[in-house]
């Protein structure tokens, strides 16, 4: 008879949280494998392909950069929830109201105000947007004990909804020829961008900036403090006479809110107009989830898992392109390395030791 | 419909006699089971008495094969037997219900049985089993609706579902872990019927409790542990609760002043006839009324649940006192927060050490202001102020003995022992003008019980007043100036530490005795 027993691993060092992930990453590349034979393609090819588009060429790692400045901010917000263990699956949807209000800023008074002016505003905004949407799950979940996976998921859905009905009806713009989608925003509230490249720096300087600063709210204000005791443990919490609502309160806000910023460099930095939430974000808010576990909750580390997770993003194009798979395929790849970091996750925490007797 | 199988187990229990025979267990080197010998035979009661920490629960879990003896062997009707899963146990006739149940809440009773019982058929499982259920029911004439859900239940109703879900699997003999604790009045009555009846029938029962009157009644012998040892054995009807509760609790009173004498000065703490309502919606605290002074270290001594936790929980603020009042200093602390009880001068070393007193996966130093943090001196408006934290978390260690290599050191990664040394360290190194301080020296080794204690007469000479919660008899009589004897949620009197009344302690913490 086989026995399993799982024992809690205490002293864990560096070097063996680095090794997990790098095996947990290594192992889903592998499931990853049997998925492009099973599609017919050659692996190894595919793999590598994948980093070719993403980091191998100056365009691919232009557009790699791109593609991290949301992932950064979002993942940069999740961190901060994910301390408290409040499951914030709702960045995508924080990510859009963020749009949708930094959208309505700059239509509105984009005609009249400097760029100077207008672009903090809708960056604010946009970050007010982000919080309400993600204050709501908290305040359901504090008063009404409403659990935060499905409400946050939920309210993804009913945020893209709300943003089609926007553009097909009262925001619908003019010069769409009768397409959905708002007019392009004026001048002003348009970022400018590297030249030769798709980076709006503003919210790419932003990102790197929010990472840095919430590194130091997580590890040395009170507040962070505070967060993390309850997110150890609520019942030390209550204890030590943490304000369980005050403190979510300000995590999802904060989360929400940097989400919602991520939204407001994609509508003014790439699209320039409010569009299908689908051609708004590629799904940012859930590749975000793995680009905060890969960064172990740090806010600093999201740069380079944001980068590393962008750069799946860019190669998953390319081998649509090259290689003919569909558009899944990079979904697929993501999911699948997510399952197995937490999976190491466990690995890390736990000792596995395998027996066999004869009874 | 009978079914002949069960027929014939009437008359042929697998377990005639069961014995254990120089058990010993340790934890960490330290013994929780020495040398115990114990037996039980068909048709008997046996009584587990001792206080909470005596081994008890160890010993049984050592019969249901959740631990493995370190030395000593089980022997089922002479025979040596290696128990060394629950289920080997429960082949072996042998069944438990623990004193916090088992089953799952959202799932109904039959459900629930369905679930443990091994001849549970693959394909509708429920119909064969009603019938079963239903005719051991009347066979020990128990009431339950096998559709309701475990959460729409009693604490009583559930016991009797463990009790059906082990009498099932062929338990011969049961071990019942303090089943009347979570128990109303009612419920009790209720259920020594039931074990009336299983006697009866041949089935032999282990009744685990620290309450003297209970086993009194119910069991036919006793067998007392103190400190993992056992202490002796009697027929409840050659004994007495008087000799029971000495051999309990291990020595007539002893009274030890080694303190300074002190008047004490101003009172502190005023609680007025509080109650409190405790985890199962049951009353814990009814109407406790008492005053603490400056210079003062008042006990509440008592058998763990007996209400302690629940009023040390109300007056830091984390219970809710549902009537009466408590000041400090005057002003009233009623139903404030934590923080701001923290504020008028209460520090609390709680009973749940781990649950309540740390955040696991933090650092040493972080959990070294926990409470704190929001003091001026460990921070500013916004930011902790993470030099001094590690500075007063280095005193901690140093001062109160912990042993760790450094304190960038996740506080999961100590010993018990060695975290509650800096919670201790962390509540006392305040000056609380009041310190709530539950079984504070519950299992810390010698040397550093005579710290602390040394450290809870120092808080009094220095004006502050010490509220002490233990089941540590010497404690209580070496430290305390005035002791109150709690039972089921009432003080049964409260004495000067040198009144003459209290030779009854024993009496008045099994509740048989009252001033």
């Amino acid at each position: 008879m086989i026995h399993i027993t799982s024992t809690d691993r205490y002293r864990i060092t560096r070097w063996r949280v680095v090794m997990t992930n790098v095996f947990s990453l290594a192992a889903g590349l592998v499931v990853i494998s049997v998925i492009f034979v099973i599609a017919g393609v050659n692996p190894l090819f595919a793999i590598s392909e994948i980093f070719q588009g993403s980091f191998g060429s100056v365009y691919g790692f232009k557009e790699t950069i791109t593609k991290a400045i949301p992932l950064i901010l979002i993942g940069a917000g999740l961190t901060l929830a994910f301390r408290a263990r409040f499951w914030n699956i709702g960045a995508e949807g924080q990510l859009l109201m963020g749009a949708i209000f930094a959208t309505w800023t700059g239509l509105t008074f984009g005609n009249t105000l400097p760029a100077w002016g207008i672009i903090p505003l809708m960056f604010a905004a946009g970050f007010l947007g982000g919080a309400l949407w993600g204050i709501i799950p908290a305040i359901l979940k504090i008063k009404y004990a409403i659990n935060e996976v499905i409400s946050t998921l939920m309210l993804n859905y009913i945020c893209a909804h709300i943003l089609t009905m926007l553009i097909v009806g009262p925001w619908r713009g003019g010069t769409r020829f009768g397409f959905p989608g708002t007019d392009t925003l004026p001048e002003a509230a348009i970022l400018s961008v590297i030249p030769g490249s798709r980076i709006h720096y503003v919210t790419l300087i932003l990102a790197l900036v929010c990472a840095a600063v919430l590194t130091l709210l997580i590890y040395r204000t009170r507040f962070g403090y505070e967060a993390r005791v309850v997110g150890e443990n609520p019942d030390a919490g209550k204890y030590a006479g943490i304000d369980f609502l005050k403190t979510t309160l300000i995590l999802m806000a904060v989360s929400g809110g940097l989400a919602g910023m991520a939204g407001v460099g994609e509508v003014a930095g790439i699209h320039h107009y409010l569009g299908y939430p689908d051609s708004m974000s590629s799904g940012y808010g859930f590749t975000a989830i793995i680009v905060a576990w890969l960064a172990k909750l740090n806010p600093l580390y999201t740069i380079i898992s944001g980068i590393f997770f962008a750069g799946i993003l860019v190669g998953g194009d390319a081998i649509q392109i090259s290689l003919g798979l569909p558009a899944a395929t990079v979904n697929i790849v993501n999911g699948t390395l997510l399952i197995f970091l937490i999976m190491g996750d466990y690995f890390l925490n736990h000792k596995i030791s395998i027996t066999f007797k004869t009874r | 419909m009978q079914i002949p199988a069960c027929r014939n187990r009437f008359f042929m229990k697998k377990i005639q006699r069961l014995e254990m025979d120089g058990i010993s267990k340790s934890f960490h080197g330290i013994p929780a089971n020495q040398d115990i010998q114990l037996s039980v035979a068909s048709g008997e009661i046996l009584g587990l008495l001792g206080e909470n920490g005596a081994g008890k629960t160890t010993l049984m879990n050592i019969l249901y094969g959740l631990y493995q003896p370190d030395a000593g062997q089980i022997k089922i009707n002479g025979q040596p037997v290696q128990l060394t899963s629950p289920l080997d146990s429960i082949l072996h006739g042998i069944g438990m219900v623990h004193q916090h149940f088992m089953l799952i809440q959202n799932h109904s009773v039959i459900e629930n049985i369905a679930l443990g019982y091994k001849d549970t058929p693959f394909f509708f499982p429920k119909i064969k089993l009603r019938e079963k259920i239903q005719q051991f029911s009347r066979q020990f004439d128990f009431t339950i609706d096998l559709n309701k859900k475990i959460w729409q239940l009693s604490a009583g109703e559930q016991q009797r579902v463990e009790i059906i879900k082990a009498l099932l699997n062929g338990a011969d003999l049961l071990i019942l872990d303090e089943p009347t604790s979570v128990l109303t009045p009612r419920e009790i009555e209720e259920l020594i019927t039931i074990l009336r009846r299983m006697k009866q029938d041949g089935h032999s029962v282990i009744f685990i409790s620290h309450k003297l009157n209970e086993i009194m009644t119910i069991c036919d012998r006793v067998t007392v542990l103190r400190k993992g040892r056992i202490v002796g054995n009697a027929d409840t009807r050659d004994t007495d609760k008087k000799t029971l509760a000495r051999m309990m609790v291990g020595r007539d009173v002893v009274f030890n002043i080694n303190k300074e004498p002190l008047t004490r000065g101003k009172p502190i703490l005023k609680a007025n006839r509080i109650h409190v309502t405790g985890d199962m919606g049951l009353p814990a605290v009814k109407a406790i009324s008492f005053d603490l002074y400056e210079n003062e270290i008042f006990g509440i001594a008592g058998v763990a649940g007996n209400g302690q936790r629940e009023l040390a929980e109300a007056i830091t603020g984390i219970r809710r006192i549902d009537q009466g009042s408590v000041t400090i200093n005057g002003k009233d602390i009623t139903n404030l927060s934590p923080r701001h009880i923290y504020d008028h001068g209460v520090s609390h070393v709680p009973e749940e050490r781990i649950r309540f007193g740390i955040a696991p996966g933090l650092f040493l130093y972080d959990n070294a202001i926990l409470k704190q943090h929001h003091l001026k001196k460990f921070s500013s408006r916004y930011f902790l102020r993470y030099n001094q934290v590690k500075t007063h978390a280095r005193n901690i260690i140093t001062e109160f003995n912990v042993a760790t290599h450094t304190i960038d050191n996740q506080i999961r990664n100590l010993s018990g022992g060695n975290i509650q040394k800096l919670i201790l360290g962390r509540e006392i190194s305040e000056q609380p003008r009041l310190l709530v301080a539950s079984h504070p020296t519950y299992g810390l080794d010698v040397g550093a019980t005579e710290f602390l204690r040394h450290h809870l007469l120092k808080l009094r000479s220095q004006g502050s007043s010490v509220l002490l919660f233990s089941e540590d008899l010497e404690e209580i009589f070496e430290l305390c100036d005035r002791i109150a004897v709690i039972f089921a949620g009432e003080f049964m009197g409260i004495f000067d530490s040198d009144d003459d009344r209290l030779c009854d302690i024993g009496l008045m913490m099994a509740g048989s005795k009252r001033f």
